[in-house]
């Protein structure tokens, strides 16, 4: 029902490294702290020291098992926010047109006095990253730090994303996934970085650089120097000093 | 144009003013930037010019906000009025609280001031806390590091001079192989971050070696999931292949380190000891002359393979040891629980790294023995282990073995390897010895703690028994560095080695998860005697926090929260040092308290002029400092020397200068820290250039250029062993020479975890560790923080959840040889087959922290430490022995051993307690940020 501009200037977004990514929440909180006190309502913690706390958050980090055909299981932490799809499903099943997708950026975001809290772009979302506030009732998702990235009255290397910027590992980078030449461009070239659920046809912008293979086979033992058994250690000793 | 879209305020206002200050969401202590609104906090982020995190902050210190909003904050100084653990108390004026604490402790420090008890938590004021225990008398004062990782410190400081985390890092920059064992997220968290990330990045490889493959483990590129309190074992293994093979760095050995040196090997008191000239200096043979020649000695070869009328050096004791069968990977691969040929293969990727990619800085420098070299070369592969490691009864030994490999390998302290921060390193010689001499109405003989070499230091009372109610530095565990704070309680409850009057806590949840056995610690501590006094009489405890150990205390001092206080960081304690810098910072009041709290320091040096303590009085008879702050800027530990290093005397001097007025402020301005560079040529090589130990005079940090020797062969400990086995006026009691002789042996040894003994009929180890978003008890008041981490199932390998036939929502009893808990379970696959685990001390008691009390942490959340006990089992001698390390003392809350059965589903854990009446008010229902503005 909301129109999704033909094409956008660019394409910001992240590219979230899992190789790296150690599962410590730091996005999760940085985000949450940010945009409580920015862009629209304050993200609001209902329940908050009692039973079943619940609150708002754009950003959230899940583990995952994986038990590969051979080798012990794995972890993967994975951190999940908006990922500014091209075909943002969220923004055309929109019935006030608050949920929009910018034409200069390709920024994903929702209007908040345009939104009327009916949740329909939340069911439409597949990868479940917009939340209601249960406070506010309306809408909120990941802003790409939209009063950060513009914001003039940040020092230059602070205009990213709060989640990149306070990212420990470096797991998380920003940039235009619309320009080839890009930094993050050529990290997803590089690592061969991946679509979330690419057969949806969302088409996201945000890229996931897959883990390295983990668990390699043992390396070859080291050769001994002289049969310790036969030589005893003093034979040993002459043969480990000669080179020295 | 047809698409229309609303204009969006991308420029808005960030905030009214950054104030910079250092974070204590955890022990990392990261530079912040406080953002202010209206006078209130309303985002804090990373300092970018910080040493310690480079702008980067974790999930913690990004919560920061919802701390020092917690309803858990405590408002103002109480006295009990109801029975210790009822939560009754009655809120009291300062002048009322202080005037108490005053009136008990004054009679003490006249006539008997070992019966003050003084033990600080996660306290980081270390310098001051002791420097005022001292002067009020008490030997009885020390920190947590006992129950933390001790091990870790001492096993580093008596090797080669410093440990991990606060004494040295990885070179991050050059390391191309980083080698993790178990490890505390939190010792430290965002340096180890941004180092994983960054080698990572660039493609060099990290090894994660931990029964539980989680957090950095999980990003490793090979996992070894090592059986908990084997890793001794598999270092020693690993020495094993490496000596075989020749894949040591002889050179490295030969001038830097004890490897050469002559053992004596003369029957008596002198046995073992190393051989020294006349004017105390360690001996070598000199390969050039085949004679003896001191170890400094210009020009001198040091011959690792010498024998000298008999003697023969360290470099051949120890390779006998490790060649020896014992040690080779198919003997020890089923204890360790990893196969032998991975074993191999991990020996062989060290040996490949250090060797094949040797790398090598332009970077000239001069030894200690007055030798110019014109490079650094360097063996680029680093190491970091905690408390996975050391928090076991064999956790020194296995420190110590970690420390000997990496010194074999050459890569201590050369170019990507390990490298210390400044001010370190520091010999274990140059640290002071503990002192313990009481004399009523006066200080102490001299500071608590410090690193004994030999049974000369150790704190005895002139009959023999300990002198510290933790009996540290005693026979029982004589090179305990930082105390037995895990034993104060159930030491003072026994009377063992003598009763106390008042024990005054810091920051230690010493009734819930900072204690072993915490039930019968909550007994200890509200027991009566005949006379229906409390056992221990008098409790004395700050905490900011409503938190279990409030309930327990008589007095409570409220403290601030960490952006309401003064604090320095400093390099007279444990410094923010990095290996290219000292540093030390601070913490000043960026936001006043709303409530009638004061910073514990500034409280005691209220306290102590009350008391009339050296120091804190002036001569007029007035107290001599206002507050902490106060202190922070004027004090001087000796003439020139306080307790930060930047901006002394007229701004511009760094380490020694007369104390500076306007020093706290030069600190702010500098963003809350202050960094002092490294020259280039002290870069590596620390210990034995001197370029670095001309830089560490000046900084203050020595008197006089200290180099010296890395210690494969610790004579320390030989000396111990020495009088277990008869020699010396100074003699261990008879039951714990066996003991000694075995625990002390100069060289790396492994052997099982007590904890082991007698453990047949519980096949599992049970571990926990700290999550990376939680700082154990601190974070769960934290709304955004207990979202995260709410709950802590009982993670189980899958071979236990097959065996016992385990459900998703099952719950299970645990059982070890001390005690039972009822809990729930989840299944984890990357797992060491015999490990279980859990997060640490997400479980809460009801009534506290300001938690509902059907929150899931009081419901469902647990502890394990209800199946620790701080005594071993009883022996059948009458004996109450520690569950300690016997070299250090240190908690072995790592030994556990339990068995396990299926239970179903539970509506609460148990062990479940009481709930506490909550000193602080209900919560409020809902954290709303703009209503509440």
């Amino acid at each position: 029902m909301t129109e999704l501009p033909g094409s956008t200037k660019k394409k910001l977004g992240l590219v979230i490294d899992l190789d790296i990514c150690v599962g410590c929440h730091a996005c999760v909180t940085s985000c949450k702290g940010w945009n409580t006190e920015n862009y629209g309502a304050p993200l609001s913690d209902m329940d908050a020291y009692g039973a079943d706390p619940s609150g708002t958050f754009l950003n959230r980090v899940h583990s995952f098992e994986v038990q590969p055909a051979a080798g012990p299981a794995q972890t993967i932490h994975f951190p999940k926010s908006c990922l500014h799809c091209e075909d943002a499903p969220c923004v055309t099943v929109c019935p006030t047109g608050a949920s929009y997708k910018r034409q200069e950026d390709g920024i994903v975001l929702v209007n908040e006095s345009a939104c009327i809290g009916c949740g329909l772009c939340a069911w439409a979302c597949p990868y479940g990253a917009r939340e209601l506030d249960q406070a506010a009732g309306v809408m909120k998702k990941c802003t790409l730090c939209i009063d950060r990235i513009y914001n003039d009255n940040l020092p230059e290397v602070d205009r990213v994303p709060a989640c990149v910027r306070t990212c420990p590992a470096g797991a998380r980078h920003f940039g235009d996934l619309g320009d080839p030449d890009s930094p993050v461009s050529q990290l997803v070239a590089d690592r061969g970085g991946m679509d979330l659920m690419p057969e949806l046809g969302t088409k996201p912008v945000n890229k996931y650089l897959p883990p390295r293979p983990k668990d390699r086979a043992p390396a070859a033992p080291l050769t001994p120097i002289a049969d310790v058994q036969a030589t005893g250690i003093a034979g040993w000793l002459d043969r480990l000093l000669e080179k020295f | 144009m047809s698409y229309r879209q609303p204009v969006v305020e991308t420029s808005p206002p960030v905030s009214d003013e950054i104030r910079k200050t250092t974070c204590y969401m955890c022990a990392c202590r990261c530079g912040i930037n406080v953002h202010m609104k209206n006078g209130k906090v309303a985002y804090i982020e990373g300092n970018r010019d910080h040493p310690v995190n480079k702008g980067v902050l974790c999930a913690k210190g990004s919560s920061g906000i919802m701390q020092v909003t917690a309803p858990s904050r405590l408002r103002a100084p109480m006295k009990r009025v109801g029975p210790r653990g009822s939560g009754e108390f009655q809120e009291i004026s300062w002048d009322e609280a202080l005037e108490t604490a005053a009136s008990w402790l004054k009679p003490l420090r006249a006539t008997a001031p070992e019966k003050l008890a003084f033990f600080t938590g996660r306290d980081q004021s270390q310098s001051f806390t002791s420097w005022w225990a001292q002067a009020f008398g008490t030997p009885n004062y020390a920190a947590h590091g006992g129950f933390c990782s001790v091990n870790m410190a001492a096993g580093g400081i008596y090797t080669m001079g410093g440990a991990f985390w606060e004494f040295g890092q990885p070179d991050w920059d050059h390391t191309k192989l980083f080698i993790l064992f178990g490890v505390a997220e939190d010792h430290d968290s965002n340096p180890i971050k941004m180092g994983i990330g960054k080698i990572k990045s660039r493609g060099a490889k990290v090894i994660g070696i931990n029964p539980i493959r989680s957090g950095y483990n999980a990003v490793a590129d090979d996992w070894y999931g090592v059986t908990p309190g084997a890793d001794g074992l598999l270092i020693l293994a690993i020495i094993h292949e490496l000596l075989k093979a020749g894949k040591i760095d002889t050179r490295y050995l030969a001038q830097w380190t004890n490897a050469p040196c002559l053992v004596n090997a003369e029957e008596g008191p002198e046995k073992g000891l190393l051989l020294r000239d006349p004017d105390g200096k360690l001996l070598v043979i000199d390969r050039a002359t085949g004679q003896p020649a001191p170890f400094d000695r210009k020009g001198v070869r040091p011959d690792l393979g010498a024998t000298w009328n008999g003697h023969r050096t360290v470099f051949q004791h120890l390779a006998e040891r490790y060649l020896s069968a014992d040690y080779a990977p198919e003997t020890v691969a089923a204890r360790v629980g990893i196969t032998a040929e991975r074993i191999r293969g991990l020996a062989a990727e060290i040996a490949r790294v250090a060797f094949d990619e040797a790398i090598e800085l332009a970077q000239p420098w001069t030894d200690f023995r007055g030798e110019r070299h014109e490079t650094m070369p360097g063996r680029p592969v680093s190491f970091h282990a905690m408390r996975g490691i050391s928090a076991h009864s064999n956790g020194f030994q296995t420190a110590r073995a970690l420390h000997v490999l990496q010194i074999l390998i050459g890569s201590v302290e050369t170019p990507g390897g390990f490298r210390f921060k400044p001010p370190y390193p520091k010999p274990f010689d140059a640290h002071p010895k503990p002192h313990s001499k009481v004399t009523p109405g006066a200080p102490l003989d001299g500071p608590h703690l410090g690193y004994p070499t030999g049974p000369e230091h150790l704190a005895l009372k002139p009959d023999g028994s300990p002198a510290r109610i933790d009996k540290a530095f005693s026979w029982e565990n004589p090179m305990s560095a930082h105390g037995l704070m895990h034993m104060v309680i159930s030491n003072a409850h026994a009377g063992d080695p003598y009763r106390i009057d008042t024990l005054l806590l810091y920051m230690a949840n010493m009734a819930w998860n900072s204690s072993m056995n915490t039930r019968q610690v909550i007994e200890m501590l509200t027991d009566t005697g005949a006379d229906g006094e409390y056992v221990i009489p008098r409790i004395i405890y700050s905490d900011a926090y409503s938190s279990e150990m409030v309930a327990y205390a008589d007095l409570i001092l409220p403290d601030t929260t960490y952006l309401e206080r003064h604090d320095c960081i400093s390099l007279l304690d444990r410094p923010i040092c990095e290996a290219d810098a000292a540093a030390d910072a601070i913490r000043w009041p960026v936001i006043e308290p709303d409530r009638d709290v004061r910073g514990f320091q500034s409280v005691l040096l209220d306290l102590g002029a009350r008391l009339g303590l050296p120091g804190m009085v002036a001569e007029d008879g007035q107290p001599k400092y206002k507050d902490y702050g106060d202190y922070i800027v004027r004090h001087e530990r000796r003439p020139g020397v306080g307790p930060l290093a930047g901006f002394r005397g007229n701004g511009e001097s760094v380490g020694r200068g007369a104390p500076n007025p306007d020093q706290m402020k030069r600190y702010i301005d500098n963003g809350g820290f202050f960094m002092a560079h490294v020259p280039h040529e002290a870069a590596y090589y620390k210990p034995w250039n001197a370029g670095y130990q001309d830089w560490a005079v000046g900084m203050a940090f020595y008197d006089k250029p200290s180099p010296y020797l890395f210690s494969i062969w610790s004579e320390p400990m030989r000396r111990f062993q020495l009088a277990a086995e008869g020699h010396g006026t100074r003699q261990p009691p008879d039951h714990l020479r066996a003991r000694l002789m075995m625990a002390m042996d100069p060289l790396p040894i492994w052997y099982s975890p007590f904890g082991d003994e007698d453990a047949a009929d519980y096949p599992i180890h049970a571990l926990t560790q700290r999550p990376m978003a939680m700082y154990h008890s601190w974070g769960t008041q934290n709304a955004w923080l207990r979202q995260i981490h709410g709950r802590n199932p009982l993670y189980l390998p899958g071979s236990i959840w097959k065996e016992h036939g385990f459900k998703d929502g099952d719950w299970a009893r645990v059982t070890s040889p001390h005690g039972s808990i009822t809990v729930p379970v989840a299944l984890h696959g990357g797992l060491n087959e015999n490990t279980i685990w859990t997060w640490n001390a997400i479980g809460k008691r009801k009534g506290t922290w300001a938690l509902e009390p059907e929150a899931p942490e009081a419901t469902k959340g647990f502890l394990l430490n209800h199946l620790i006990h701080e005594l071993l089992p009883p022996k059948g001698d009458g004996l109450r022995w520690a569950n300690s390390d016997p070299v250090t003392g240190q908690a072995a809350w790592f030994d556990l051993r339990v068995k396990i059965e299926r239970v179903d589903p539970q509506e609460q854990t148990l062990p479940d307690f009481p709930e506490i009446k909550s000193p602080v008010p209900k919560a409020p229902r809902n954290r709303l940020w703009g209503a509440e503005k």
